[in-house]
């Protein structure tokens, strides 16, 4: 523990030095700009600026990127909350009740827990990264193809056990997602399926323009023709801090919301979105008010907006411990490390121990950094309701059509946003939630992998996933889930969720 | 028909399109040990009818499809224009004409706000996200045919 301090120490004596101070706040500030605006995530945003880090010295480098990496994580839920268009894909969850939250007069609310809540995750996952960096790895390690599949196969099971409504439905809509997901070129033959020529449909649907369009362009599509369209809101100072009443909602979100987002963000897939979809499903069943989820909850503001944060700091676990990226943007910081001539691994702490424990300290200075930075900006931000609806919804149709071409320089993706648009409003009026899509398109491309790579692994075997011991304990699980929803419906035909259905249904007519 | 009943005919009718589009593009199905690239999209189309047919089977006592609200159709069907100009003259307009073109539609056409209002309200976001993105953040932005 003493060598911990220490190291620490020598951490702060670098992150604390002006310049790495300077660019820390840099890419704080520019990855909250990314993460406001809808379509440039943390990826783009990182992908971008790569090329400007050449010319720095490697800690510099990695500083300002991770801080654009934490501070898109801050900023995609301001635009998620105040006009339902997630900035960055993990931010989807975040759509259903800070929207929800803004339009009672809470957008101030929503958006101090989800700035609060962001720093307490990604304080204490920093924490857990430097004490638990190495095991944790070694444990990520033994994650092989079965693992990931039977981890992912539960994910949807608890999100489609979770939702409101019918599990059926929610399965229904994972299935479409899945489905969705499954376009683009096979990555284990090179066929292309279902892409009708089209070239760009070859990387298959984005992520981001199918959330863009399934949730800000349909709710556009939903109200704005409606004969009573959303009102002006006009914050009052007073309201733009949380209640303690909205603090204490928030507590216990923020604790489960850091450490699931913290195991999750190590195994490799998208961690950060799985986080989010997870932590919010975690969150609707500990409730003892699960109604109050989709009407603006405070707990499913705090919880998926901590996950998501903390799966961040776990994603660099195996990236600096191992030198294996747990995704697409560990993916590019590791080359950023690379260009820079480190090589990342059970190497580098010993050999560069001034980068790696700087890097971990710029990002407790990153946090309280984003943290002063957002805080002030909330009664700013939330002005934004001010505005008319029949101008403010134009220029949001705007914003997505913008940052949904920005990420790929592709028309393809803005007219995929707007199908998803139409998709999302039918789908809202026929009383089907569309998060499940969301996540299937996400998860589809990693489940058919890891299916092909384990039946490969076992010569063609599905025993594999019980000769594993973690693939049968998830997959175990996931089943138990399915059984008790059935079980449920057989013994009372109508479950909380069926019941709350009705309720909403009842209260809407 | 309930909502119910109409939704799940239609997500069993989507499955049998997934199902029937998969045996016409002959993407090969391979087998239960060594999937092809069509098992998984033709298991999960086969699992999106079997969801379809049980939410058309089991949803029959909901709320009628007839009574759904659809009063603000006119209004969508404008933002859905309005979009897919956008879409389709992205590239061709340049992104700035586009935007302006597209906002005016919106705010002075189909909100009816006053003209003054809506030109510098069109004008200001069209620029003004242009120099937000294209000239600072980076980000390259279509141009039209006379570099605008």
């Amino acid at each position: 523990m003493l060598d911990v301090l220490s190291n620490l120490a020598l951490g702060f004596s670098v992150a604390l030095s002006p310049p790495v101070l300077f660019y820390a706040f840099i890419g704080c500030v520019i990855g909250t700009l990314v993460g406001v605006l809808p379509g440039v995530g943390p990826l783009a945003g990182i992908s971008l600026l790569l090329p400007a880090t050449f010319g720095m010295d490697a800690t510099r480098a990695i500083v300002m990127l991770a801080g654009i990496y934490y501070g898109a994580m801050y900023g995609g839920s301001t635009t998620s909350i105040l006009m339902r268009i997630p900035g960055e894909a993990a931010s989807v969850m975040t759509c259903i009740d800070g929207y929800a939250m803004a339009r009672k007069g809470r957008a101030g609310a929503a958006l101090a827990i989800a700035a609060v809540g962001s720093y307490v995750a990604g304080t204490a996952s920093v924490i857990g990264l430097m004490v638990m960096a190495p095991p944790l790895a070694r444990i990520a390690l033994r994650f092989g193809p079965p693992e990931q599949l039977a981890l992912l196969l539960l994910g949807l099971l608890v999100l489609a056990y979770m939702s409101s409504g019918s599990m059926l439905k929610a399965l229904a809509m994972a299935a479409l997602g899945l489905l969705l997901g499954t376009i683009g070129i096979d990555q284990m033959t090179g066929y292309m399926r279902y892409a009708y020529g089209v070239v760009e449909l070859g990387d298959g649907l984005g992520v981001v323009p199918v959330a863009v369009g399934l949730f800000g362009v349909a709710e556009i599509l939903a109200t704005a023709g409606a004969p009573t369209p959303p009102a002006v809101i006009k914050p009052k100072l007073s309201e733009l801090l949380p209640s303690r009443e909205e603090w204490r909602q928030a507590a216990w979100p923020i604790g489960r919301g850091t450490v699931l987002g913290f195991v999750i963000g190590i195994l490799p897939g998208s961690a950060h979105i799985i986080a989010s979809f997870v932590s919010y499903a975690v969150e609707k069943r500990v409730s003892r008010r699960p109604q109050e989820f989709g009407h603006g909850a405070v707990a499913g503001v705090a919880g998926p907006e901590s996950a998501n944060n903390s799966a961040t700091s776990g994603a660099f676990v195996p990236m600096l411990a191992l030198g294996v990226p747990s995704g697409p943007i560990p993916a590019v910081m590791l080359a950023a490390l690379m260009v820079h001539g480190v090589a990342p691994g059970p190497l580098l702490i010993g050999n560069q121990p001034a980068l790696f424990w700087g890097f971990i300290a710029s990002m407790y200075v990153g946090n309280v950094m984003l943290l002063i930075l957002n805080l002030p900006l909330v009664g700013l931000f939330v002005n934004i309701l001010r505005v008319p609806y029949p101008y403010l919804y134009p220029a949001v149709l705007i914003f997505s059509i913008l940052g949904v071409y920005a990420v790929n320089a592709s028309v393809v993706d803005v007219w995929i946003m707007l199908v998803m648009g139409v998709l999302g409003y039918v789908l809202r009026k026929l009383d089907f939630e569309t998060a499940p899509i969301v996540l299937g398109v996400v998860l589809a491309p990693l489940i058919e992998l890891s299916l092909r790579q384990s039946l490969a692994m076992s010569d063609g075997r599905y025993t594999i996933f019980i000769e594993h011991r973690i693939a049968a304990a998830l997959l175990a699980f996931g089943l138990a889930l399915v059984l008790l929803n059935l079980y449920t419906f057989a013994r009372r035909g109508l479950d909380w969720r069926a019941r709350m259905a009705l309720a909403e249904k009842g209260d809407s007519s | 028909m309930s909502v119910d009943r109409v939704s799940g005919i239609g997500l069993a009718a989507l499955a049998l399109l997934v199902l029937e589009e998969t045996w016409r593009q002959r993407l090969p199905l391979g087998s239960v040990a060594t999937p092809g690239p069509a098992y998984l999209p033709g298991l999960l189309a086969l699992l999106l009818l079997g969801a379809g047919v049980a939410v058309a089977a089991l949803g029959g006592g909901g709320p009628r499809a007839a009574s759904l609200d659809w009063r603000e159709w006119r209004h969508s069907v404008a933002i859905f224009v309005a979009c897919a100009f956008g879409a389709f003259a992205l590239e061709r307009l340049g992104y700035r004409l586009t935007v302006f073109a597209a906002l005016t539609f919106l705010v002075g056409g189909v909100e009816r706000k006053p003209i003054a209002a809506t030109v510098v309200f069109a004008a200001a976001l069209a620029l003004g996200t242009f120099w937000l993105f294209d000239t600072l953040l980076r980000v390259p932005l279509p141009r039209g045919p006379f570099g605008f």
